[in-house]
C-alpha cells in the first residue's frame, strides 16, 4: 500500500505526459497538436509538485504561519513550476500564430494534408 | 501506412513508458523529508524578511533566471506581433457594434473593477501572500477583456492603446535590468538583494528589491498579455483577407 502511494503521483505524471504523445502522434488538426502539446507540458508540472511534497506539508508562505511551527512544501519546485507555466503559455501563443499564419497560407491545419500540398 | 505509423507509435511508447516507470520506481518517495534546497530556501527567505518563500527564490535567490524568463516572454510576444502582422493581400475592416445580451453586459462591467483590483492586489502582495507579478498581471490583463465582452471590440479598444501597452512591456523588462544593474552600481553583484533594508517582516514594504522586481514583471506580464490578446483578437474581429476577382 505505502510503496504504491510512494510511486503513484510520479505515475500519474507518466500517464498524463505519454497521453499527450499520443494526441500529439494521432493529431488531424494543428490547434489540437497545440493543445496536447500543453497536456504534455502540464505532466512536468505534476511531476514537479509531487518531487516537492511532503507529508502534512502546507504552502511556503510565511504571512500567517510561524516559522517552523508545521512543515512547508519545497519552495524550489513551486518555483520552477511557475516558471514552467509562464514558458508554457509563451510556447503556446506562439505555435497558435504559427497556426493561424498556415491556416492562411495553405488554406488547411490537417498536417497530412499540408504534407501534400507542399510535395 | 497508417497502421504501420500507429504500431510504430506503439512500439516507443511502450519502451518510453517502461523507461518513465522505471525512473519513478527509483525516485525518493512521494512525500519524504528529505528536502535540503527547500530548508535552505526557507532559511535564507526568513533572513531577508520575505515572507512568501516562492517570491524570494523567484526574485531574490533565483532573480537572475526571473530575467530570463521575462525575456522568453518578451521575445515571444514580439514574435506574435510578427507573425500576426496585416499581411499585403489584407485590409483592416471596422469591427460592428456588438449586440450583448442585458444580463451579460451588465455582469461584466460590474465583475471588470472587482477583477482589475484583484489583479492590482495580487501584484502588489507578491511578497506576502501567494501570488505575485506573473500571476496578478495576467489576472489583471485579462479584466479589461470583460470590456471585450459586456461591451464592443470599439470599447476595448478605446481604453486599451495597443501603443501604450507596447511601450510599458519594454518599459518594465528594462526597469528589471535597471534594478539589477543598480546593485552592480552599489558594489555587489548583478540583481543581488542588498540594496534595500529589508524592513519589518510580513509588510508591504518588505523584503528589499523583491517588491520592486515583483512589480516589474507584474507590468511586464499585464502589458504582454493584453499586447498577445489585442493581436489574436486583430485577427478575428478586424483583419479580413481581400476578395480576389
Amino acid at each position: 500500500m505505502s510503496t504504491v502511494m510512494h510511486v503513484l503521483p510520479y505515475l500519474v505524471a507518466v500517464y498524463v505526459f505519454l497521453t499527450g504523445c499520443y494526441g500529439l502522434a494521432t493529431s488531424r488538426n494543428l490547434v489540437h497538436a497545440v493543445g496536447c502539446l500543453a497536456v504534455c507540458q502540464s505532466a512536468t508540472y505534476v511531476l514537479l509538485l509531487a518531487v516537492g511534497y511532503r507529508d502534512g506539508g502546507t504552502a511556503p508562505v510565511f504571512s500567517d504561519i510561524r516559522p517552523g511551527s508545521r512543515p512547508v512544501v519545497d519552495p524550489v519546485v513551486q518555483a520552477l513550476t511557475l516558471t514552467d507555466i509562464v514558458v508554457g503559455a509563451t510556447v503556446t501563443a506562439l505555435l497558435l500564430a504559427l497556426v493561424l499564419q498556415i491556416a492562411k497560407r495553405h488554406g488547411t491545419v490537417d498536417p497530412d494534408e499540408l504534407r501534400e500540398l507542399r510535395g | 501506412m497508417n497502421r504501420l505509423r500507429l504500431w510504430l507509435l506503439a512500439l516507443g511508447g511502450a519502451g518510453l513508458a517502461a523507461l518513465l516507470v522505471a525512473a519513478c520506481l527509483d525516485l525518493p518517495g512521494f512525500g519524504g523529508r528529505r528536502h535540503p534546497y527547500g530548508d535552505r530556501a526557507v532559511h535564507a527567505s526568513l533572513a531577508r524578511h520575505t515572507a512568501n518563500t516562492i517570491a524570494s527564490v523567484n526574485f531574490d535567490q533565483r532573480a537572475y533566471d526571473t530575467l530570463g524568463e521575462m525575456s522568453i516572454l518578451f521575445a515571444a510576444v514580439l514574435g506574435c506581433a510578427v507573425l500576426l502582422r496585416q499581411a499585403r493581400d489584407e485590409h483592416r475592416a471596422r469591427p460592428r457594434p456588438a449586440e450583448v445580451a442585458r444580463p451579460v453586459r451588465r455582469y461584466a462591467l460590474l465583475a471588470l473593477p472587482v477583477a482589475l483590483v484583484t489583479g492590482l492586489y495580487v501584484i502588489a502582495h507578491g511578497q506576502l501572500s501567494p501570488g505575485g507579478g506573473f500571476q496578478g498581471g495576467v489576472v489583471a490583463a485579462t479584466a479589461l477583456h470583460l470590456l471585450y465582452l459586456g461591451a464592443d471590440y470599439s470599447a476595448l479598444e478605446r481604453v486599451r492603446p495597443l501603443g501604450v501597452h507596447e511601450i510599458s512591456d519594454a518599459v518594465a523588462v528594462c526597469a528589471y535590468v535597471v534594478l539589477g544593474l543598480a546593485s552592480v552600481l552599489a558594489g555587489t553583484a548583478f540583481l543581488a538583494n542588498t540594496l534595500l533594508p529589508y524592513g519589518t517582516f510580513n509588510t508591504l514594504s518588505s523584503g528589499g528589491s523583491v517588491p520592486l522586481l515583483n512589480a516589474a514583471v507584474g507590468m511586464e506580464v499585464a502589458s504582454a498579455v493584453v499586447v498577445l490578446l489585442a493581436h489574436f483578437i486583430d485577427q478575428a474581429v478586424e483583419i479580413e483577407e481581400e476578395h480576389r476577382s
